[in-house]
C-alpha cells in the first residue's frame, strides 16, 4: 500500500525542524520512528503534504539516570528496555518490553508515541502513573508539560502545531516505592485489549503510602482510578483490599466492544490485570526483584 | 501535486555492497528493495507491520521494512535474506530452518530467518520464553510453529537437531 504523495525535509536539527514546520503550514508532519504515523499514512488516515524527519538530528536519542530520569524523545522502546539506567524505575522496563514485538521496538521512539497520543499507546499510563513531566520545542520556545496535561484526548496532545517533544523526564521513585505495567494481548503485534499502570510507595509498616493507578486502553485517554487510590490510602494490601481495588477498577473502566473482546470482558481483563500489578509493585517496594511480563491470550 | 515533488536520494549498504537510488519520498524501504534493487527475497506479506515477512536488519537490528520509509535507511547498512549465504553455503539459520524444515509454503521465511538471527545475537543459548519473544512479531499461517522452534533451537545449538 502505498501513502499518499508527500514531500521530504530533514531536519539538522530541533530548531530547524520547528521553523521548517511553522513554515511549511498545517499539512506538514513530523516524523519519528513511524510506527504509528506510516501505518496510519498507508491506510491514508492521515496524509500530510509534507514530512519533516527528525531521525537525523543528532543526540535525540539517550538515556541518563543522574537525578530525574531524562530520555530523549527519539529514543527507541528497544534501548529503554535494554538501558540499566532506565531500569531504575522497573515499570519503564515492564512498558519497553512490551510494546509489540522486537523489531517495532527497534524503530518506534517514545516521543513519536506520546506525540501521537493514541489511546492504544502504552506509554501514557505508564508515564502518568510515574508523573513524567514532558519537554516540548515549538515556535514560542520551550515547555516543561506535567503528562496529565499533554494528553488531551484521542490523538489529540497539548503540543501545538510546529511544537515537538524534546525529552521526557521521569523521576526516580523514593525508597520503598515500585511499580508494575501489565497488558493483556491476543499477540504481540496487536493493540492490548487492557492495561493496568500501578505506582505506589509504601510506609514502613508496608501499608499504602500513595498509589496512583491508571487503566490503558479502557477508554480515549489513559484513564485514572482514583477511587482504587483512595481505598489504598494508608491500608494494608491485603486480599481483601486487591478485591476492592479490583472492583474500582471494573467500575471506572469504560471500555467499548469490538474485535479484541467485548465491554464486559475487557471489565474483567481490566480488574484481573490491576490486581496482578499492585501485588508486583508492593513486592517491588518491599525490593524484591520481580519480572512482569504482559499476558498473551 | 505529485509531479511537483522531488525526488530523494537514498544510498545503502546492502549485504556489503552499496546503492544509490533517486526515490519518491514515499517509497517503502521493502519497495526499495524489491523494485529498485530487485532483491526480491524479502516479502510482503500483510503490508500492515503485523506478519514480519518484511523484516530486514537495519543498521544491526531488526526492522519491518514494510512500515519504515526507505529515506530512513539513508546512510545505513542493510542485511537481507539474500546476504545471509556465503559462498554458496547456507547461513547456520537456514541450514537449520532446512534440517528441521522450519515452514510449509516458505513465504513468511525470510522474515523468520531475519528474526531468528536477531534473536541468536542477542540470545545465543536462548530459552522458551526468549524463542517466543523473539518471533513475536513473525506469523506462519502453516507450520503451527512446532518446526520453527525446533529450527531454532538447533541453529542455537549450532546444528545439532534438538527436539525430535
Amino acid at each position: 500500500m502505498y501513502p499518499g504523495a508527500f514531500a521530504y525535509h530533514r531536519a539538522k536539527s530541533y530548531s530547524e525542524a520547528v521553523s521548517q514546520l511553522s513554515e511549511l503550514g498545517e499539512d506538514a508532519k513530523f516524523l519519528a520512528g513511524g510506527q504509528s504515523l506510516i501505518p496510519l499514512m498507508k491506510l491514508r488516515l492521515s496524509t500530510p503534504r509534507h514530512l519533516d524527519d527528525l531521525n537525523f538530528i543528532p543526540e535525540t536519542s539517550y538515556i541518563h539516570g543522574n537525578g530525574a530520569l531524562r530520555i530523549g524523545a527519539l529514543t527507541r522502546h528497544s534501548q529503554i528496555a535494554a538501558s540499566p539506567d532506565a531500569a531504575q524505575v522497573p515499570i519503564l522496563r515492564d512498558c519497553a518490553t512490551g510494546i509489540a514485538d522486537p523489531q517495532v521496538r527497534h524503530m518506534g521512539t517514545i516521543g513519536g508515541s506520546l506525540a501521537e497520543a493514541d489511546p492504544t499507546g502504552d506509554w501514557a499510563p505508564v508515564l502518568l502513573a510515574t508523573g513524567a513531566t514532558v519537554k516540548t520545542l515549538g515556535a514560542s520556545g520551550e515547555r516543561s508539560i506535567d503528562i496529565s496535561e499533554f494528553i488531551l484526548d484521542a490523538f489529540h496532545s497539548a503540543l501545538q502545531h510546529g511544537e515537538l517533544v524534546t525529552e521526557i523526564a521521569v523521576p526516580l521513585p523514593n525508597k520503598r516505592s515500585g511499580g508494575a505495567y501489565i497488558a493483556l494481548k491476543r499477540c504481540a503485534p496487536v493493540y492490548a485489549s487492557a492495561s493496568v499502570a500501578v505506582q505506589l510507595a509504601l510506609h514502613d509498616d508496608d501499608s499504602c503510602k500513595d498509589a496512583r493507578i491508571y487503566l490503558g486502553v479502557l477508554g480515549l485517554t489513559a484513564t485514572r482510578v482514583p477511587a482504587a487510590e483512595e481505598a489504598l490510602q494508608d491500608r494494608q494490601i491485603d486480599a481483601g483490599l486487591l478485591q476492592t481495588v479490583r472492583e474500582a477498577v471494573m467500575d471506572t473502566a469504560e471500555p467499548t466492544s469490538d474485535m479484541r473482546g467485548s465491554a464486559d470482558y475487557k471489565r474483567e481483563v481490566a480488574g484481573t490485570l490491576a490486581k496482578l500489578a499492585l501485588q508486583a509493585a508492593v513486592r517491588r517496594a518491599r525490593g524484591e526483584h520481580v519480572e512482569v511480563t504482559h499476558l498473551y491470550a | 501535486m505529485p509531479d511537483a515533488i522531488p525526488r530523494v536520494r537514498v544510498s545503502v549498504t546492502v549485504n556489503g555492497k552499496q546503492y544509490s537510488r533517486e526515490v519518491e519520498p514515499r517509497t517503502l524501504l521493502v519497495q526499495f528493495l524489491r523494485e529498485e534493487l530487485n532483491l526480491t527475497g524479502t516479502h510482503i506479506g500483510c503490508d500492515t507491520s503485523y506478519c514480519g515477512a518484511c523484516t530486514v536488519q537495519l543498521n544491526g537490528k531488526s526492522v519491518k521494512s514494510c512500515t519504515v520509509f526507505a529515506f530512513q535507511a539513508d546512510g545505513g547498512e542493510l542485511l537481507t535474506v539474500e546476504g545471509l549465504a556465503r559462498d554458496g553455503e547456507l547461513h547456520p539459520v537456514q541450514r537449520a530452518f532446512s534440517d528441521c524444515h522450519g515452514f510449509q509454503c516458505g513465504y513468511c521465511t525470510p522474515g523468520f530467518l531475519m528474526s531468528t538471527l536477531q534473536l541468536l545475537e542477542e540470545h545465543p543459548h536462548p530459552t522458551e520464553w526468549d524463542i517466543r519473544k523473539g518471533i513475536a512479531g513473525n506469523t506462519c499461517r502453516c507450520t503451527g510453529y512446532q518446526n520453527i522452534f525446533k529450527a531454532i533451537r538447533t541453529a542455537a545449538a549450532g546444528g545439532e537437531r534438538i527436539g525430535d
